[in-house]
């Protein structure tokens, strides 16, 4: 009888064990399901500030975690406006001026064409479990969606979000909600997912707003109208001299 | 009788040098502090009142919240109505729009990469229209280095100081990078047209001065401004004037549920000026009242002493009979003329040397290297109709009062014991 009891106590944290991956595995679920070789996407920000509403459109290709480029499609006045990652620097290029300027110091703190990102979002690696440990603190139900809660504390201490709290759908392993924290604890930043969709297999955010809490204004609202995972991308793309062409 | 004192005066020096000069000393202080004071003051006003205040400003409620920020998300929007309305609804000012921004000064090398690049405070005024006083206001032309104003679209003026640190010519291009209305990254290229010396080390640090056209398209505020400023057409700022007119501006214009509704201020009412103002008064006064008591109690002082030196004078005087109110009024007219010829050389000093100070100046750039006030470096004094008469009638009340409390002795001193005294 108390062998009986013993296996089934045993049996029963197993289960338990099983359906409560760790933090890391979980954040690794996260990063698999967004890091791709590369990707081609277009996508539209609708930027909601204090009195008026601003749409652009634009066109990114991205290499893994350390390369991108990005042109703006609309509306006129940004239409040719480029931005270049490289690894950890940062160039845009300015067409009515054509002018190439390196964005560095305190400059990647600006917005990115008045939204509540920037330079600095641009430029952080996208590999959460890269830059963060993981833990998982709970369990919480967004928009009818179980989601595990993790709190992410930095690797490192120059970072611009020290600490981060994901709400990752259990299921697609798929961030539904994010809050952004300084050193200090503040809040910095909300990210909410509003609509998601199914490319190549991966589920992908459609449609999130990005809100800096320091700011004023509705927030961001930034919609992928197309994506494309693992097309081929030119070598000359991620290079200086592809931002005046 | 006057001429039989100013003789015993002159005779006997002791009794009248050391009190003149020690009321010379207090009325040449109390001018030239004055002078100094009000001089420094008038100058922190005027050049706010050029490059920021105005002597009214309007902007909206929720700029002028954040004004310190430039925080040109929150500008006037259909500011050419606006500045239609005013002109011609207070015609008897002068007003003129513009743009406050920061960001950054990039000069590119040929291949177009940054060759220098610094922090930059801009101002866009209106250079071009035929109404505009702007070059007078800021007094542009008296204020230029090298080069020329500028004389067409996207060109820009520099601070001397500024151009020299980037290594920037006349005719090169520089890049502003700073923040559009909507907060998107601006970049625009402008021409040195010409270098200029403010004089204010806030602004010799890193300035441009661009036309407001050329601004407002650079940080996209079609029809925008920062603010407006108005001054009144002798240029000269009278608070009483000022504060009615931002009343009936504000009655009309101003919306409690409008956070983008303007707002007038006047310049008192700006950057703390009127409590400034309130303080130069203040401490005009205070001056003035330390004058009068320190010298009083300095000159009652040397009275008493004087009296001592001539106790055997006065005792004789009045074992003769003579009054007693009749010496202590023959006092008070010996510390009259001293205290009348003390303040007149301590005025005429303290003037003398506040109107030297008035066109010459002090240079105060080293000390002001860091400053973030709207001061000039050049710190004069001004002489106004008060630095007449502040030093002047302050130095003959406190020779009179002195006298007047070191003369009571008289009156203690009994005519049964005077001749015991002498005999001694």
């Amino acid at each position: 009888m108390i062998r009986l009891v013993f296996y089934i106590l045993l049996a029963s944290c197993s289960l338990l064990y099983a359906k409560e991956p760790s933090g890391k595995t979980i954040l690794e679920e996260v990063d698999a399901n967004y890091i791709a070789e590369n990707r081609k996407l277009i996508s539209t920000m609708v930027i909601k500030g204090r009195r008026s509403t601003r749409t652009l459109q634009a066109e990114s290709w991205i290499q893994g975690a350390d390369k991108a480029f990005t042109e703006y499609l609309s509306p006129a006045r940004e239409k040719g406006s480029k931005m270049l990652k490289l690894e950890d620097e940062l160039w845009i290029y300015s067409p009515s001026t054509d002018r190439t300027i390196k964005i560095a110091g305190h400059m990647l703190r600006r917005s990115v064409m008045g939204s509540d990102l920037s330079y600095e979002d641009y430029m952080e690696d996208p590999k959460l479990s890269n830059i963060y440990d993981s833990e998982l603190t709970g369990e919480e139900n967004i928009n009818g969606r179980d989601c595990y809660v993790l709190e992410l504390k930095a690797k490192k201490e120059d970072i611009a979000y020290y600490r981060r709290k994901l709400w990752v759908d259990k299921e697609r392993y798929l961030p539904l909600k994010e809050e952004l924290f300084a050193k200090a604890g503040k809040l910095l930043k909300r990210l909410t997912v509003n609509e998601v969709f199914r490319v190549d297999g991966r589920w992908y955010p459609k449609r999130m707003v990005f809100k800096d809490v320091l700011k004023s204004g509705a927030g961001t609202e930034f919609i992928i109208d197309s994506i494309e995972f693992d097309v081929p991308i030119p070598e000359y793309v991620f290079s200086k001299a592809s931002l005046r062409k | 009788m006057i001429r039989f004192l100013i003789k015993g005066l002159l005779r006997d020096r002791s009794r009248s040098l050391f009190p003149v000069l020690m009321v010379s000393a207090g009325a040449f202080l109390t001018v030239f502090l004055y002078s100094f004071m009000k001089g420094t003051m008038d100058d922190l006003v005027n050049s706010n009142a050029k490059f920021d205040t105005g002597h009214v400003k309007i902007m909206t409620r929720a700029y002028e919240q954040l004004a310190d920020q430039m925080p040109n998300d929150l500008a006037l929007l259909g500011v050419d109505s606006l500045l239609e309305r005013l002109r011609s609804s207070e015609k008897n000012m002068v007003w003129t729009p513009r743009i406050r921004f920061g960001g950054l000064l990039d000069i590119p090398d040929e291949r177009g990469e940054t060759r220098a690049q610094g922090p930059v405070m801009g101002l866009g005024v209106d250079l071009f229209s035929p109404e505009s006083q702007e070059v007078d206001i800021l007094n542009l032309q008296n204020a230029l280095v090298e080069g020329k104003l500028p004389q067409k679209n996207n060109e820009i003026l520099i601070s001397e100081e500024f151009a020299k640190k980037l290594g920037v010519k006349m005719g090169e291009t520089a890049t502003l990078i700073g923040s559009t209305m909507d907060g998107a990254m601006a970049i625009h290229n402008f021409k040195v047209s010409g270098t200029v010396r403010f004089g204010i080390t806030a602004m010799d640090r890193g300035a441009i001065i661009a036309d407001i056209k050329d601004v407002q398209y650079a940080l996209d505020m079609p029809d925008g401004a920062g603010e407006i400023v108005g001054y009144s057409e002798n240029m000269l700022y009278d608070d009483d004037t000022m504060l009615p007119l931002t009343q009936r501006f504000n009655d009309n214009f101003l919306r409690d549920d409008d956070e983008f509704s303007p707002l007038m201020l006047s310049l008192s009412q700006q950057n703390e000026l009127g409590e400034y103002l309130d303080l130069v008064d203040v401490f005009g006064g205070l001056i003035v009242l330390i004058f009068v008591v320190v010298m009083s109690i300095v000159l009652w002082n040397s009275g008493l002493i004087n009296g001592l030196r001539r106790y055997g004078e006065i005792g004789v005087r009045l074992a003769m009979g003579e009054p007693k109110g009749a010496l202590y009024r023959w006092m008070i007219y010996e510390s009259m003329i001293t205290g009348f010829i003390g303040s007149t050389l301590g005025t005429v000093l303290g003037l003398a040397i506040s109107y030297y100070l008035q066109y010459t100046g002090i240079d105060f750039a080293a000390v002001l290297q860091k400053s973030t006030m709207l001061i000039s470096n050049v710190i004069r004094a001004r002489v106004t109709g008060w630095s007449y008469v502040i030093g002047f009638f302050p130095g003959l009340i406190a020779s009179v009062v002195g006298t007047m409390f070191a003369g009571i002795g008289i009156y203690r001193r009994q005519t049964s014991q005077l001749f015991k005294e002498l005999e001694v």
